[in-house]
């Protein structure tokens, strides 16, 4: 068995478990929710021990590095990062209609990886070989999913408040009575703000270190840098206006939703637009 | 006149000390870094950038500083603002956050009770002076040991956990400033350029990107460089063998400088950022006369033309590493040579290191093969100092204590008030309500049974 053929598997779950969720939601059955659920847990076991045995793989190569290299092992990574926050929520809330918003994330990343990526084990070039590298990607990775899945919360958010604005109260229909109710949406948004902000500090404070040690710089205005700063920037923002402006409801969702869209610039646009001290981690 | 003065003093403070300020700040600094990072920097920016726009263009850029955005004097203003703000903030803010913090709270009393989001009223009817003891002991076992306070026949119990995460919020934005300063110290204070060492040689002065000259006070000498592969043909390892001697001493002796493997000597790094050819390679060959079985031998330098014996001419044109991704079935390294007869007439042969039989093929007089290949390498060094980056670690510790303790922590107070027949508990907590609420209500369950 190869980390290829598990790595397989879990996309499928994946899939499966996107297609419960929707079906979840249209049809509004508990089993299928129950399903949806299962699929997804099933797919994040198989991934973690697919990445795992992509791991020992990569010693029997010879080479003996964290599968956190190249962009195919990054985009991985990240879906394996929204499944853990997304089981953390499913723990602690058991909300299951955000998975409908929080799996597609996964899957994307999952489908564009298998299909579109070059996924060979390869060895490390000389600026990568730090233990740096396992700090620094863990930490971005736990912070850019954390906004993943503020991002699905928040557009779930913003279908809710629609929706309850316009139907009458206590009249409860459609697939929104299996949403969260709105301020709950509103709430699980700043919560995994507050879990990815601090994860993005780290990664960009282990970044600089890194740098430091690698090029004798902590901080170049590279523009990988420069983005995760904008990125940091939008998120401080959020954090400023909720805790002391009040802003919440749909002016947070949008910043939020806002401060994914500069997160996937920060971590693709910037490799696959623009040139930098992070090109390596291009295809 | 002096009411004018404390009104224009006054509103410059809200404004300082306003977080819609904050807001804006952050927001604008988001906005405008983006352009440095769509602008290719540099001073001079790349030249190939620079034909692709018009003069109008360059000349706009250039009065605005794009092309050094992030050290132009709007962008640094923002920063500054930035600071200004943090501090306006923290001036205005800190003064009850700190009383809070400090204060021992001990009394419930009537208006502090109705202030508090989570309370409860039993009567009871035992000994209050019992009562307090094992209330104490509640608090004691399962959220915080009490201070006790007698006021009038009444019990005041006041428990509290997690109050530094009141500073959290100070700390973090004190790690910001203190990133500041050590970043000002390093530009002020601190060095940054480049060196290129031969192999054997030694320098004691580099240049820095400014183009000002930095006098080491002791000399690095590289004595060696060498590049490693993979099997897959990319490089494994850049690596200088550096020595660094001092007043005559080698004070470091040969320490390989490899890519996230930096020297320092004294305050100054050196790393290992890049590497080229020192001068043209020079190749061994050996020559054996066919007939004698003589063998001779001579050195030549890529390009250069040497007479031989025979009265021919051998002339080095170029060689690779290895040759089998030009020929498939050979492998190692290989020599492109001109020989030129007496008359002028040029042929090209190929030597190959590992097939020193390769040219008898040929059938000619005298049979070439290579013995050996002598490259010389020359080292790039980053060489920089940088007095301010303790302090800007410092500030990154700051930076992520205070949001752990910030976002984390909580400050939670609870209040136990025992007499007059009543136990009255009550508390409250800074964020997290459910996760007090929880213990809030276990507590409570244990103290209504009293």
């Amino acid at each position: 068995m190869t980390s290829s053929f598990l790595f397989n598997i879990a996309t499928l779950s994946y899939l499966a478990a996107m297609v419960l969720f929707f079906v979840f939601l249209a049809a509004r059955a508990r089993t299928v929710g129950q399903a949806a659920n299962w699929a997804a847990w099933t797919g994040f076991l198989v991934q973690t021990a697919a990445i795992g045995l992509r791991w020992r793989e990569s010693y029997v190569l010879g080479h003996g590095h964290a599968p956190l290299s190249n962009l195919y092992e990054s985009v991985v990574f990240f879906a394996w990062t929204i499944l853990l926050i997304y089981i953390l929520i499913d723990l602690k809330y058991k909300y299951r209609a955000i998975g409908a918003f929080v799996l597609p994330f996964a899957l994307l990343g999952m489908a564009w990886a298998q299909l579109g990526l070059n996924s060979g084990i390869e060895p490390l070039v000389p600026a990568l070989q730090s233990n740096w590298l396992l700090y620094h990607v863990v930490t971005c990775f736990l912070g850019y999913a954390a906004f993943a899945v503020a991002c699905g919360v928040s557009i779930m958010y913003l279908l809710k408040a629609r929706h309850e604005a316009a139907s009458d109260v206590g009249r409860s229909g459609g697939i929104y009575s299996l949403f969260p109710s709105a301020k709950v949406l509103d709430d699980l948004n700043y919560r995994a703000i507050m879990v990815g902000f601090p994860m993005l500090t780290l990664g960009i404070i282990t970044g600089a270190a890194w740098a430091d040690y690698a090029w004798g710089s902590y901080w170049s205005w590279d523009p990988k840098e420069t983005w995760s700063l904008i990125v940091w920037f939008i998120y401080a923002a959020f954090l400023h206006a909720r805790i002391t402006r009040g802003w919440v409801g749909k002016r947070a969702a949008i910043l939020s939703i806002v401060g994914f869209v500069a997160t996937l610039f920060c971590y693709l646009g910037v490799n696959l637009l623009l040139s930098g001290l992070h090109s390596y981690g291009g295809a | 006149m002096t009411i004018d003065t404390n009104s224009f003093v006054t509103s410059l403070w809200r404004f300082f000390s306003s977080l819609k300020l904050t807001i804006f700040l952050l927001i604008g600094l988001a906005a405008v870094s983006i352009i440095g990072t769509v602008i290719p920097q540099g001073t001079p920016p790349p030249a190939e950038y620079l034909q692709t726009i018009s003069q109008a263009k360059f000349d706009i850029y250039q009065k605005l500083g794009f092309f050094d955005m992030y050290h132009s004097w709007w962008f640094v203003l923002l920063l500054y603002l930035l600071t200004v703000n943090m501090a306006a903030c923290t001036l205005r803010r800190l003064p009850h956050d700190w009383k809070t913090f400090r204060e021992q709270a001990p009394t419930l009393d009537e208006t502090r009770e109705k202030s508090l989001p989570f309370s409860h009223v039993w009567k009871t009817r035992g000994n209050a002076g019992e009562m307090k003891r094992l209330a104490s002991d509640i608090l004691k076992a399962g959220f915080a040991a009490p201070l006790v306070t007698k006021v009038d026949d009444e019990y005041h119990l006041f428990a509290q956990k997690g109050r530094y995460s009141r500073l959290g919020v100070y700390i973090l934005h004190a790690g910001i400033v203190v990133i500041f300063i050590g970043a000002i110290i390093g530009s002020l204070f601190g060095f940054r350029g480049n060196v290129w060492i031969d192999e054997g040689a030694s320098v004691s002065t580099v240049s820095s990107n400014r183009g000002t000259p930095l006098e080491l006070g002791f000399s690095v000498r590289c004595e060696s460089f060498s590049v490693s592969y993979y099997d897959t043909g990319a490089p494994k390892e850049f690596k200088s063998i550096l020595t660094v001697i001092e007043n005559g001493r080698t004070v470091i002796d040969k320490r390989p400088v490899i890519v996230n493997s930096p020297l320092t000597y004294r305050g100054i790094t050196f790393y290992q950022a890049s590497y080229s050819p020192a001068g043209a390679p020079v190749f061994h060959i050996n020559i054996r006369d066919r007939k004698s079985g003589a063998v001779s031998h001579i050195d030549v330098a890529q390009g250069e033309t040497v007479r031989l014996p025979s009265g021919e001419s051998l002339r080095a044109l170029d060689y690779t590493q290895d040759i089998s991704p030009y020929i498939q079935q050979l492998s190692g390294p290989a020599v492109r040579v001109a020989l030129l007869s007496r008359s002028g007439e040029a042929r090209t042969l190929l030597l190959l290191k590992n097939y020193s039989d390769f040219d008898d093929l040929r059938k000619g007089n005298q049979i070439f093969s290579v013995n050996g290949i002598d490259m010389k390498w020359r080292t790039g060094l980053q060489v920089t100092k940088d007095p301010g980056v303790w302090i800007v670690w410092l500030g990154c510790i700051l930076l992520v204590g205070g949001i752990f303790m910030a976002f984390f922590l909580s400050h939670r107070r609870i209040w136990v008030r025992i007499g007059g027949g009543r136990l009255v508990v009550a508390g409250s907590a800074g964020k997290h309500q459910a996760a007090f609420r929880t213990v809030f209500d276990g507590l409570a369950d244990q103290l209504k049974k009293l």
